[in-house]
C-alpha cells in the first residue's frame, strides 16, 4: 500500500474525494508518523489527535452521504502554527507566558479550515512570538530540521516547515513578518508563501508586528500552497487592515505552471541580493534556477533596488516598536502566567516579575529595542525614519514591477546552519532574513520554492520569488513552472536516522 | 504640624492673579455597540458580561472601527464649529495599567477628527463667553477598577481590587478647550457653564446621556494662576473627580484659592492629577508627575486610516438639530422674554414642553405660566419631573383655551389641571364631570345677587352713595355661592346694574 504520507495534498484530496481512502486513514497515518518521529523533530508543541479524527470523519461521512466535497482539500489534514488561535485547544506562541492558555475563540484562519473539512493535527512550534529565524527561541526546545538534526528549521515557522519535511504533515500554516514563513520553507526544501499583506486575515494571528505579520500557506508543491492559499485567502470583516478584493486565482495559476512555459513572463534578479555574505552553494543553486527560468521561456533583467539594504536596519525598528506595543497586554491580570501573586506584591509588581519570567530573551531584547525606539525624542529619529525607509523600498518595487512581472533572489542567504550557532550572536541571525524582510515593508506577495541542494553541503536551498500587491498568482504560475523544470527533491530527505520504524 | 494658610482669600486672589483655565471634558457616546466590537454599550450589567476577545485585549483579537463613533465624533465636532478632518488615524497611547485590557489606549493624538471650534457660553447675567475648542478626539474608555478593603476606595490601603471590563472599549469623545483666559473672578462660573452649554449641547445632538453621575460626561479642569500683568502661564494642575456641574465651579476656585496661598508663600506649585472631594470642596494630590509620562504613541497598525467624504461631513451637518444658544436667542425673540425670564424659563427644564404647548395653540406667557409656576409646584409636591406629569402639552393648551373663551375661570382652570393629573381623563370630560363651567346664566346670578346685596345693605347703600369699590364684598359673596363658577367681571356688571336700578 502506498505509504498516505509521501502523497502531495492534492493527490490525498483526489483519493479522499474519490473515496479510494478515507480521510480518518490519511489523518491517522499523519498521526502515527507524528508519533514515530516528533521526538526526534520535535516539530509540534500540541497534537490534537482526538479533534483531527473528529473533523476527518466528519468529511468522511458527508462524502459517504453523497455530498460535495466542501473545499478542494476537504480530509486533507494540516499543522498549525502555534501563534493562530484554536478554540479549545492550547495556543502558546511558544512562550511560557501562554503555556496553559486555552483560547475560547478560533482565529479566522482557524475557522475557514475548519469549514473547508481540514483536519487539524496540533499545533506546531515556533520562535517566542514569531521572534527568530531559527525556532531556538520557542520555551519548549528547538525544532530539528529534518534534513540534518543538529541543523536549524528556521524560524519562526520552524515547527510548520519540518512537519512537512518530515512527512508528517501534507499542509502547514505559517506566519511571515520578516520571512518566516520563506526562510523555515528555504532550509527545508519547502514550499512558503507569505501571500500580500490583508490578502489573509490577522484576526486570531496573535500579534508580533501588526503591520507585517501575515499568514500563509506552506506545502510541498507549489499547486498544494495554491491549494491551500484559496481556503484561507479573502476579506474578513474582523480584520481592518484585510482587503475587500477576490482571491487572486493561484490554484489556476499553479496548474497554468505546470505546463511548464514561461514564455512572455519577464523576471527580474535583485542585483543587491547576491555577493559578499551568500554562501557559494546557495549562489551557484540560485543561479541554476535563473538559467532554468530562462530554458522556460522567461525573459531575465538584471533590476537595482537600491533601498533594499537598508531593509534590515529598518524592519528592526518597526517590528519590535510594534512588537513592544503589542506584547504589553501579557501582563498577568487577565490570562496566561502570573507570578508571585502571593499577597506580598502590588499588581504593578506581579505584572513586572511575571513579564520577567513568561518572556526568554529574545522577546525581551526586542520589547526594549521597539520601547526606545517609540520613546519620545527618538521617535522621529528611529520609527519616524524608519517609515520613511518603508517608503522607499516601496516605491523601489514599485519601480521594478513597471519593467518585470516578478523578482527573484535567493530565500536566504546560507542554508540551515547549526542548532546553536547563532544564538549569541543576535545580528548574525537576523542576517537570514536579509532578502525576505523587503516584501513584508513593502507589503508585497513572495514565495519560497525549493530550488535543490547546496552543491557543499548537500542542503536545501530556497529560490525567492516576489510579485506586485494581489499578484499573488504570479508567484504559482512562476513556482509551479520552475518546480516542473527542478523536478522533486523532497524524495530526496534523508529517512530520520535513529528513528525506529 | 504648624497651622499654615492653605487658601487664600478669593477676593485677593483675583486681585492679585489671572486664573488660566483648561478644560478637559470625556463623553461616552451612546452607540449601541463599543468602539472597537460589537459588545453592547450599556451602563451597568453584571461585571465582566459586555465583553468579547476585543475589549478584552485577548491574543489575537483586532479591533473594527464603529462608524456610528466616527459619525457621533463629526457630529459633536460640527455642532462646535470644528474643522472636520479630511485624513486621520488612531494612535496607541501605551502605558500599563490593570483595567486596560491591551496595556494601550486606542485613541487620537496629533490627527483628530475635529480641531479649530468654539462654544458660545451664557453666564447666569445672559452674558456670552466664547470658548474656543482646540480639538475633539475619538478613543476608548478603560475598564473599572474596584478597590477592595482599605478606607477610600482608593488602590493605596486596599486589600486587593477588582475589575469590571464592561466600559473597556465603550466609545469616548475627548473635547478639549484651548487655554481660557482673561476671565478673573468669573472663571469658576465660566467652569461651569461651560460643562452645562457643552452637556445642553450634546443632549441636543442626542449622542450620549451625558450622565455626570454615571461618568458617562466627566471633566478634568486643569488651573493655573499667572500674576496680574503677566502673560506667561503658571505650572497646572489637573483636577479629576469632579462629578457635578457645581463641582466644576467648586473644584476651579479651590484651585485658585490653593494655588495662590502656594505661590504668595514662596513656593511652587506642583505639577500633577488632584482629586476632588466632593465632601469638602477640597482637592487633594494624586499622583505626582515627577517625570512626563512618556506614553509612546505611534499610529495604530490595526485600524486603517479614517477619511470621511465631504459629501458625508455635508450631510451630517444637514442632521444638526437646532443648538442650545441659538433656540435661547430664537424664543427670546419670538416669546419676548426679558433675560431674566429666559433664565427661569430654561432653568425650569420645561422648555420642551411650553414650545410644545405654543405648538398646540396656547399664548406662550400662557403656556409658559402654566409649566413654570403651577405645574412646576406639583411636580415638585409629588418629587417627579415635570415631563413625568401626567398631563400632556395639548391638554395643558386646551385648558388655556378654555380660559381665553371665558368658559373657565384661572381658579376653575387649575381645579382642571388637577382633575386630569388625577386621572379623570380630558380637561373638558374633567369640566363636564366636576361640572366647572362657568354660570353664565345671567338669571342664576342675579338671584345670587339680590340674595347678597339683602345680606348687606349697608355696603348696598355704599355702592349707590358713588363707593363702586365697595362692590367687591357682594362679587366675594356671589362667588362664594356659586363655588366660584361665575365670571367676576359679569358678576360686577350684574351688581351695578341691580343697585343702580
Amino acid at each position: 500500500m502506498t505509504d498516505l504520507t509521501r502523497l502531495s495534498a492534492a493527490e490525498l484530496a483526489e483519493k479522499i474525494h474519490a473515496r479510494e481512502v478515507s480521510s480518518a486513514e490519511v489523518t491517522q497515518a499523519h498521526l502515527d508518523r507524528i508519533g514515530q518521529v516528533d521526538d526526534f523533530v520535535h516539530a509540534f508543541l500540541h497534537v490534537d489527535a482526538e479533534g483531527a479524527l473528529a473533523a476527518a470523519r466528519a468529511v468522511d461521512s458527508a462524502l459517504a452521504d453523497g455530498q460535495a466535497p466542501v473545499s478542494p482539500i476537504a480530509g486533507v489534514p494540516l499543522a498549525l502554527k502555534d501563534v493562530l488561535t484554536t478554540e479549545g485547544v492550547p495556543t502558546t506562541c511558544g512562550s511560557k507566558t501562554l503555556e496553559h492558555w486555552i483560547p475560547p475563540y478560533d482565529a479566522t484562519v482557524t475557522r475557514k479550515l475548519r469549514e473547508a473539512g481540514v483536519p487539524i493535527l496540533g499545533k506546531t512550534n515556533m520562535d517566542e512570538f514569531a521572534m527568530g529565524s531559527s525556532t531556538e527561541n520557542s520555551a519548549f526546545g528547538p525544532t530539528h530540521n529534518p534534513w540534518d538534526h543538529a541543523r536549524i528549521p528556521g524560524g519562526s515557522g520552524g515547527g510548520s516547515a519540518a512537519s512537512l519535511a518530515a512527512f508528517e504533515a501534507p499542509l502547514a500554516i505559517g506566519t511571515d513578518t520578516g520571512g518566516s514563513i520563506r526562510q523555515p520553507g528555504a532550509v527545508t526544501g519547502t514550499v512558503g508563501v507569505k501571500p500580500t499583506y490583508g490578502g489573509v486575515s490577522r484576526y486570531g494571528l496573535v500579534a508580533f508586528s501588526s503591520s507585517l505579520d501575515q499568514a500563509g500557506p506552506c506545502a510541498r508543491t507549489v499547486l498544494d500552497a495554491a491549494l491551500l492559499h484559496e481556503v484561507i485567502g479573502g476579506w474578513d470583516p474582523l480584520d481592518s487592515t484585510s482587503i475587500d478584493a477576490p482571491v487572486p486565482p493561484v490554484v489556476a495559476a499553479a496548474r497554468e505552471g505546470l505546463r511548464g512555459d514561461l514564455t512572455g513572463v519577464k523576471v527580474g534578479v535583485v542585483k543587491e541580493f547576491s555577493g559578499e555574505g551568500y554562501q557559494g552553494g546557495v549562489q551557484r543553486s540560485f543561479e541554476g534556477a535563473v538559467e532554468q527560468l530562462k530554458a522556460l521561456g522567461a525573459e531575465v533583467v538584471e533590476v537595482s533596488c537600491p533601498n533594499f539594504v537598508y531593509a534590515l536596519p529598518a524592519y528592526y525598528l518597526i517590528a519590535p516598536s510594534e512588537c513592544s506595543s503589542n506584547l504589553a497586554r501579557f501582563d498577568a491580570m487577565r490570562y496566561g502566567l502570573r507570578v508571585a501573586d502571593d499577597g506580598s506584591h502590588s499588581a504593578e509588581e506581579v505584572m513586572s516579575l511575571t513579564r520577567e519570567a513568561g518572556f526568554g530573551p529574545e522577546v525581551k531584547r526586542r520589547i526594549m529595542l521597539g520601547t526606545y525606539a517609540l520613546s519620545s525624542g527618538y521617535y522621529d529619529a528611529y520609527y519616524g525614519s524608519a517609515q520613511k525607509v518603508r517608503t522607499l523600498i516601496s516605491r523601489d518595487f514599485e519601480a521594478a514591477f513597471e519593467k518585470v512581472d516578478v523578482l527573484v533572489s535567493p530565500t536566504t542567504p546560507t542554508t540551515a546552519f547549526k542548532i546553536g550557532e547563532r544564538v549569541d550572536d543576535p545580528m548574525a541571525m537576523y542576517l537570514a532574513d536579509l532578502c525576505t524582510i523587503p516584501s513584508n515593508l513593502a507589503g508585497n506577495a513572495a514565495m519560497s520554492v525549493p530550488s535543490g541542494l547546496s552543491d557543499e553541503d548537500g542542503l536545501p536551498v530556497g529560490l525567492q520569488i516576489m510579485a506586485p500587491a494581489l499578484a499573488d498568482d504570479r508567484l504559482y504560475r512562476v513556482g509551479a513552472a520552475y518546480e516542473v523544470a527542478r523536478g522533486s527533491i523532497t524524495d530526496r530527505v534523508p529517512e530520520l536516522k535513529g528513528v525506529s520504524a | 504640624m504648624t497651622a499654615v494658610a492653605e487658601v487664600m482669600d478669593y477676593a485677593e486672589v483675583v486681585e492679585r492673579f489671572d486664573p488660566v483655565l483648561g478644560l478637559e471634558v470625556h463623553v461616552e457616546l451612546n452607540t449601541k455597540t463599543k468602539m472597537f466590537c460589537g459588545c453592547p454599550n450599556e451602563f451597568g450589567g453584571e461585571p465582566n458580561t459586555h465583553v468579547c476577545p476585543t475589549c478584552l485585549g485577548l491574543p489575537g483579537a483586532l479591533p473594527v472601527l464603529n462608524g456610528k463613533g466616527v459619525e457621533g465624533a463629526i457630529r459633536i465636532g460640527l455642532a462646535l464649529h470644528c474643522e472636520i478632518a479630511e485624513w486621520c488615524r488612531f494612535a496607541r497611547k501605551n502605558y500599563f495599567y490593570p483595567d486596560m485590557p491591551k496595556n494601550f489606549q486606542t485613541s487620537q493624538y496629533d490627527e483628530p477628527i475635529a480641531f479649530n471650534g468654539y462654544l458660545d457660553v451664557t453666564l447666569d447675567d445672559g452674558e456670552v463667553v466664547r470658548v474656543q475648542i482646540e480639538r475633539a478626539h475619538m478613543e476608548e474608555d478603560t475598564g473599572k477598577s474596584l478597590h477592595v478593603g482599605g478606607a477610600t476606595g482608593r488602590i493605596h490601603g486596599a486589600e486587593h481590587s477588582l475589575l469590571d471590563y464592561n466600559r473597556a472599549g465603550v466609545p469616548l469623545i475627548e473635547i478639549v478647550t484651548k487655554p481660557i483666559v482673561g476671565m478673573g473672578e468669573r472663571a469658576p462660573e465660566v467652569a461651569r457653564a461651560y460643562v452645562t452649554a457643552l452637556r445642553d449641547l450634546l443632549l441636543a445632538l442626542d449622542v450620549s446621556d451625558v450622565r455626570m453621575d454615571q461618568g458617562s460626561l466627566r471633566c478634568d479642569a486643569n488651573v493655573s494662576l499667572m500674576p496680574k500683568g503677566s502673560s506667561e502661564f503658571g505650572t497646572r494642575t489637573e483636577t479629576k473627580n469632579v462629578n457635578s456641574f457645581r463641582s466644576v465651579e467648586r473644584a476651579v476656585r479651590y484651585e485658585m484659592t490653593r494655588q495662590a496661598a502656594v505661590l504668595v508663600s514662596g513656593g511652587t506649585v506642583t505639577q500633577e492629577t488632584r482629586h476632588f472631594q466632593e465632601a469638602d470642596g477640597t482637592t487633594s494630590s494624586g499622583r505626582t508627575k515627577e517625570t512626563a509620562e512618556d506614553y509612546r504613541y505611534f499610529p495604530e497598525p490595526d485600524l486603517v486610516p479614517i477619511a470621511p467624504a465631504r459629501e458625508w461631513v455635508e450631510e451630517l451637518r444637514g442632521t444638526l438639530p437646532e443648538m442650545p444658544a441659538a433656540r435661547r436667542k430664537r424664543i427670546q425673540t419670538e416669546w419676548s422674554l426679558s433675560a431674566e425670564e429666559l433664565r427661569d424659563l430654561f432653568n425650569s427644564g420645561a422648555v420642551d414642553l411650553v414650545e410644545a404647548t405654543v405648538a398646540e395653540g396656547a399664548k406662550p406667557n400662557d403656556a409658559r405660566s402654566w409649566w413654570v409656576n403651577f405645574l412646576a409646584q406639583e411636580a415638585n409636591a409629588r418629587e417627579t419631573e415635570l415631563a413625568a406629569l401626567p398631563i400632556t402639552p395639548a391638554q395643558v393648551a386646551r385648558v388655556a383655551a378654555l380660559v381665553d373663551s371665558g368658559e373657565l375661570t384661572n381658579k376653575l382652570a387649575r381645579e382642571v389641571v388637577k382633575g386630569v393629573l388625577a386621572g379623570e381623563g380630558e380637561p373638558d370630560e374633567v369640566v363636564e364631570k366636576r361640572g366647572l363651567k362657568v354660570v353664565s346664566d345671567d338669571s342664576a346670578l342675579l338671584a345670587a345677587v339680590d340674595e347678597a346685596l339683602a345680606a348687606q345693605p349697608d355696603i348696598a347703600d355704599k355702592i349707590r352713595g358713588g363707593k363702586v369699590q365697595a362692590a367687591g364684598a357682594i362679587v366675594g359673596a356671589v362667588m362664594k355661592a356659586t363655588k366660584g363658577q361665575a365670571d367676576a367681571k359679569r358678576v360686577r356688571e350684574l351688581i351695578i346694574e341691580r343697585v343702580g336700578a
